[in-house]
């Protein structure tokens, strides 16, 4: 009966996940953190991420623009279009789209990387330098997802933005004072304090996913390619998960 | 089970060859004093009854096996039955069933993690895919089990210790190459090197020349024997490649349904009438 088992695989696999998670708070706790590990993921996952999410949030922003216009137009309300975009960017489209980019790049790297260093014993070889590789290259790795991430949707917001402000330029002329005058002046605290928090969980949930699926990985270089294929689907579902649960806890705290 | 030597104190074939009285001894005219008895060997890995079970799958069923100081001991068998298993076993990274693994007289599947790591920077382990760190140089590599096993070494006996190991492997201009810019052969040599740089007393060998063309795999052979003598090391060898196993073996294990079948010097096992030994010699 192929239903019960696919549904007793997810329970399994959700336990695993689970008690994946459970080791990474143990592991961070230990001694002997690796420092200088993780100063060189932030780098490779932060700043190297960087030219794409910058990319990509430009586009966004100036896209978002020109589609926007014309129903603004029609309402009479083309003065508004700073505002609206700003607020779109910041507290949904830019943290959504960047996590979205991040999972796509970060967990696809993390799951081949982890999974190809596990079918070729690079992870017991670690083991047998002396070094506990769930701390060296788990929580290192999903410490700089959670840390790097933040930052990215921070510049890719900034980068949106820009791409809004040509936008607007390109059927009106608009001052780049004004342009951001509007958009901050209709910025209220729960625009910014929610969409900033959850880029925190979006960063941890690539993380963990990404590790724990090329950590976890068999089946020789076949294992490899599941790994990086369902590290990106999976994380992209969590990131609409925790979209969701956040939207809904801010709207219960009042904060939207 | 068959045994056909059981050495519970083995004799490496330099001690055989060896005189009863050395030649310093006094002679007949001279005073005498009680004759020295040859010491047994010390043993440096004690297995018993080791048992390992994947599943419904028994690997290891009641395997024992001493292997003494300086002693090459090679494990002979068929694909699959557990040979990897058993020196994945002795460094601790699968736990047994049950059985005992004595490495320098502490218990591995007893220890913690930091016992585990204190006996493990005196045992050297070649993986069978070499298992170089593919995003780091031959140095970092080299680096990386010295830096983690002695924290406090400095920077210049670092850097003299990876270019001594990679003189040793003759593989000196490599230093600064990343492992994917090596042939099969120069990796397996910088998994060597990487696996002496903490001068282990111990060194096990998974499948040393497989994947390796034959003049390349005797090459590697010679060198295990090489560094044997010049790290004085005592080694378990996994291995099919006969080449290797003659060139190498102080002792022979024969692992067959999880159990040490049989125990031998290469010659007294070649010539065997046993059909379950003497496959393996043909």
């Amino acid at each position: 009966m192929p239903q019960p088992t696919k549904f007793r695989q997810f329970l399994e696999e959700t336990g695993t996940v689970a008690r994946f998670t459970g080791q990474y708070f143990v592991q961070t706790g230990k001694r002997r953190f690796e420092f200088s590990e993780l100063l060189r993921q932030c780098y490779l996952i932060g700043y190297n991420s960087f030219p794409l999410v910058g990319l990509t949030g430009f586009i966004m922003g100036l896209v978002l623009t020109m589609q926007l216009r014309p129903s603004l137009v029609n309402y009479g309300v083309e003065s508004q279009l700073p505002a609206m975009v700003g607020i779109a960017i910041v507290r949904e489209i830019g943290p959504v789209i960047t996590a979205l980019i991040f999972a796509g790049k970060i967990a696809s790297s993390m799951g081949a990387e982890l999974g190809s260093m596990k079918v070729t014993e690079q992870i017991d070889a670690m083991e047998v330098s002396g070094t506990n590789p769930f701390k060296y290259l788990v929580v290192t790795r999903v410490a700089a997802s959670t840390l790097m991430l933040p930052v990215l949707v921070i510049l890719g917001d900034g980068i949106g933005l820009a791409g809004a402000f040509i936008g607007v330029n390109i059927r009106s002329t608009t001052s780049w004072h004004l342009f951001f005058r509007q958009v901050l002046d209709n910025f209220a605290f729960g625009d910014v304090l929610p969409a900033f928090i959850k880029t925190f969980f979006f960063g941890f949930a690539v993380g963990i996913i990404g590790c724990y699926k090329g950590y976890t990985s068999s089946k020789g270089t076949e294992g490899v390619g599941k790994a990086a294929n369902s590290a990106v689907v999976l994380s992209s579902i969590l990131i609409f998960i925790i979209d969701l649960v956040v939207v809904q806890v801010t709207d219960v705290l009042g904060l939207n | 089970m068959t045994t056909i030597e059981q050495h519970i104190f083995p004799e490496s074939p330099t001690t055989q060859d060896q005189p009863l009285i050395p030649e310093h001894m006094p002679t007949q005219d001279q005073p005498l004093i009680p004759e020295p008895q040859p010491t047994p060997k010390e043993q440096v890995i004690v297995i018993e009854h080791l048992r390992k079970r994947f599943g419904s799958n028994i690997v290891l069923d009641d395997f024992n096996l001493t292997v003494g100081k300086e002693e090459n001991v090679v494990v002979l068998g068929k694909s699959g039955v557990g040979k990897s298993v058993l020196i994945k076993c002795i460094i601790g990274l699968l736990k047994p069933d049950s059985g005992s693994i004595l490495v320098f007289g502490q218990n591995i599947p007893g220890l913690d993690h930091e016992e585990l790591d204190r006996v493990r920077a005196k045992v050297g382990f070649l993986f069978q895919s070499n298992a170089l760190y593919d995003s780091m140089t031959v140095r970092k590599n080299l680096e990386f089990p010295l830096r983690r096993h002695w924290i406090s070494i400095s920077q210049e006996e670092v850097d003299a210790m990876v270019m001594e190991v990679l003189d040793n492997v003759g593989l000196a201009h490599t230093v600064d190459l990343l492992p994917e810019e090596l042939s099969g052969g120069m990796r397996k040599r910088i998994a060597l090197a990487r696996t002496l740089i903490l001068k282990p007393d111990i060194i096990l060998y998974d499948e040393p020349t497989t994947g390796l063309d034959p003049v390349t795999g005797k090459e590697i052979s010679g060198l295990i024997v090489e560094m044997q003598k010049k790290y004085h090391t005592a080694s378990i060898i996994i291995s099919h490649d006969m080449h290797c196993v003659r060139l190498t073996a102080d002792k022979i294990a024969v692992l067959i349904d999880g159990k040490c079948y049989a125990e031998g010097s290469f010659d007294s096992l070649q010539h065997s009438a046993d059909r379950n030994i003497c496959q393996f010699f043909e």
